[in-house]
């Protein structure tokens, strides 16, 4: 190795540990890195865990005649909860949700069922309700019936969302991160001062990347373990091709970071420029909840969003176990996503 | 490569303008190897763009510029290694400390001394592990000059060094220039102060409007004056005397007022200020303040342009 590639390299270690300094100096920055995305999954976590199977939850009207045969049919089934109503209050019960159905006994051996079918426990309560009051009346059955329970883990919503979490996190410190990064720099009049040196540009640009791919490690390290251990989410995938979707995305998300940086001037430009770029893919990427909720005619550019792309594979192949052939498309739209932003940022990269 | 004509820098005809503003207006530079040469001029003469061109920040639209010996348009790498350069402004990061600064601007360059070296040598060595946001303003400012010698430069850049600083900071940062300057290196600095001019330039180019109105030694440029002292009086509240009024005063020069206060150039003092002491006497005004001091840079460009430096 001549002296000369020794010092070029040594620059391009001296730009990386500077922006490490920054970074781990910044105890605000790395709070948000690796404490926030762990908050947030636990709550939502807690929120969405695998609950017992729900009971009915159901309201009979007390003043209604031949009630206690109704009554009676109910209690004896453990999947529904009853409770005697009023009129006003069985009204307001059903307004509020604390019982999802009213049973309201007729003459003559009907019933009356009052709930809102739009919403899902209603209809359940509806045909628990209506299976035990049939079956109590003397109904058959006309078909026998053996379930088996299937408990799997990979179908919870945790499950679900901490691929996106990781993901969105990964867009987020990288766009965050690098933007504020340089557009600071620039600010100051340091990018001026940079190139006022024999310093190669593309070793400073280089340097931003090479601190998000480390940081990368260090953020997908914790946030997985964190859902491995805590929520048993499972990885069913192979490592090395999970590690490599994460190289993609922090890459891919790393260069947009610098296209947006590329010619802000002020960090209110930048960070308005920023929140413009990242709030489609907040919203239509299947962070939160999947994407094909979406209608057709939007999908092709929710697919070809560089997030869209990023959960998916992360999300197939830690849940569902996909190997390389299914996840390519993906990793290829992400690797589209780094070599086009980078190559842009470098050419219409504002140095003064 | 020394050019044939032993200049470190040599400017022909630059001209800039930025819109309908022309900030360089044809200038002409000469700067010898090994001197300590001044650009000094009032805030908006053009010192910084012709600074900033000279080092290869900013593409002139007309004129040339040859770096020890070279143009930036063919020996742009070569010269970054050559050059030391300290900007107006630079912020450098707050979270970095002295040691790590220096150490990364090192790593710029191919050769050039330790940085331990450059530290003891700017004198921050109690501040080497510090965070630069630690530090005061002349500290900062001597990082900044210091950050410029990562890579032992033949020509260093100063643009305005001590603007902003408290006296006992810019004494500091001056002995810094002097240091550098007897260590052989070539210096181009630009400032507002004419002190700071008198004090460390072997050659002063005053600049006013983008053009070069005079050159030369600050010694030479002060007694083109003819001058031997400058007398400043100023009139009570409300007096003002006619344009000419001094014009046959004994030993009066040249005369200038500026509202109530009169600056005259004098051949001697003794001779003088009996005389212009009878004039506004017998003009009927009353002398609230008088002065004398030995000219300065101040009174060449006060001479020239008719304003004086601080003004804006």
């Amino acid at each position: 190795m001549s002296a000369e590639v020794r010092e070029r390299r040594s620059a391009l270690v001296q730009l990386t540990l500077t922006r490490f300094r920054e970074f781990l100096r910044e105890p605000e920055a790395v709070f948000w890195t690796f404490i926030f995305p762990i908050l947030l999954a636990t709550g939502l976590g807690i929120a969405f865990r695998s609950r017992p199977p729900d009971v009915a939850k159901v309201g009979i009207l007390a003043s209604a005649p031949n009630v206690d045969g109704v009554r009676a049919a109910l209690a004896a089934d453990s999947t529904v909860a009853v409770r005697m109503l009023d009129d006003t209050a069985a009204a307001a019960a059903l307004r509020i949700g604390s019982v999802a159905l009213v049973v309201v006994p007729r003459d003559a051996g009907t019933v009356e069922y009052r709930y809102d079918d739009a919403r899902a426990e209603a209809r359940t309560a509806r045909f628990i309700v209506d299976r035990a009051l049939q079956r109590a009346w003397g109904r058959r059955d006309a078909l026998g019936v053996r379930e088996s329970l299937v408990r799997e883990r990979g179908s919870r919503y945790i499950d679900f969302v901490l691929p996106g979490l990781l993901a969105m996190n990964l867009m987020g410190s990288s766009v965050w991160g690098i933007g504020f990064g340089i557009v600071d720099a620039r600010r100051k009049k340091l990018l001026k001062r940079f190139v006022a040196t024999p310093m190669r540009r593309p070793h400073y640009l280089l340097s931003f990347l090479l601190m998000r791919l480390t940081l990368m490690v260090i953020e997908v390290v914790v946030i997985t373990s964190f859902g491995v251990l805590a929520f048993g989410v499972p990885m069913r995938g192979s490592v090395a091709l999970f590690a490599l979707g994460c190289v993609l995305g922090a890459l891919c998300f790393g260069a947009i970071g610098l296209l947006i940086a590329s010619r802000a001037r002020t960090i209110e430009g930048a960070s308005g420029l920023m929140n413009l770029v990242m709030l489609p893919m907040w919203v239509g990427s299947g962070v939160f909840f999947s994407a094909a909720n979406f209608p057709p005619v939007v999908q092709p550019f929710i697919q070809a969003l560089p997030l869209t792309a990023v959960v998916d594979s992360l999300r197939g192949i830690m849940i569902q176990g996909l190997g390389w052939r299914s996840v390519s498309g993906e990793l290829a739209i992400a690797a589209a996503w780094f070599t086009t932003c980078f190559t842009l940022a470098v050419r219409f990269f504002r140095w003064r | 490569m020394p050019t044939s004509t032993g200049l470190a820098l040599e400017v022909r005809a630059l001209r800039k303008t930025y819109g309908s503003v022309v900030a360089v207006d044809g200038l002409d530079l000469g700067v010898r190897t090994a001197e300590c040469f001044g650009l000094l001029g009032p805030n908006g003469a053009g010192k910084t763009t012709t600074i900033e061109i000279c080092e290869g920040l900013l593409p002139p639209d007309a004129g040339e510029v040859f770096v020890l010996g070279r143009g930036w348009r063919s020996d742009e790498r070569e010269l970054r290694e050559r050059l030391g350069i300290q900007l107006q402004e630079t912020q450098f990061s707050e979270k970095i400390t002295v040691a790590e600064t220096l150490r990364l601007f090192r790593s710029f360059y191919r050769a050039g001394p330790e940085v331990d070296e450059i530290v003891r040598l700017v004198q921050l060595e109690e501040k080497r592990d510090a965070r630069v946001g630690t530090l005061s303003g002349g500290q900062k400012q001597r990082l900044s000059v210091a950050c410029a010698l990562a890579g032992d430069p033949e020509l260093l850049f100063l643009d305005e060094p001590t603007t902003g600083l408290d006296p006992q900071s810019r004494r500091q940062l001056w002995d810094l220039v002097d240091r550098l300057r007897a260590s052989g290196r070539t210096i181009l600095l630009t400032t507002h102060y004419m002190d700071e001019a008198e004090r460390l330039c072997d050659r002063v180019a005053i600049v006013d409007h983008g053009r070069v109105i005079a050159l030369g030694t600050p010694r030479e440029l002060i007694r083109s004056l003819g001058a031997e002292q400058v007398v400043e009086l100023t009139l009570a509240d409300g007096q003002a005397m006619t344009a000419g009024a001094f014009a046959d005063t004994a030993s009066v020069l040249t005369s200038r007022s500026h509202g109530p206060v009169w600056t005259l150039q004098v051949s001697a003092a003794h001779e003088a200020i009996p005389a212009v002491l009878r004039t506004v006497e017998k003009a009927g005004g009353t002398i609230v303040e008088l002065r004398v001091h030995t000219p300065t840079l101040e009174d060449v460009f006060v001479s020239l342009t008719g304003r004086h430096l601080r003004e804006q």
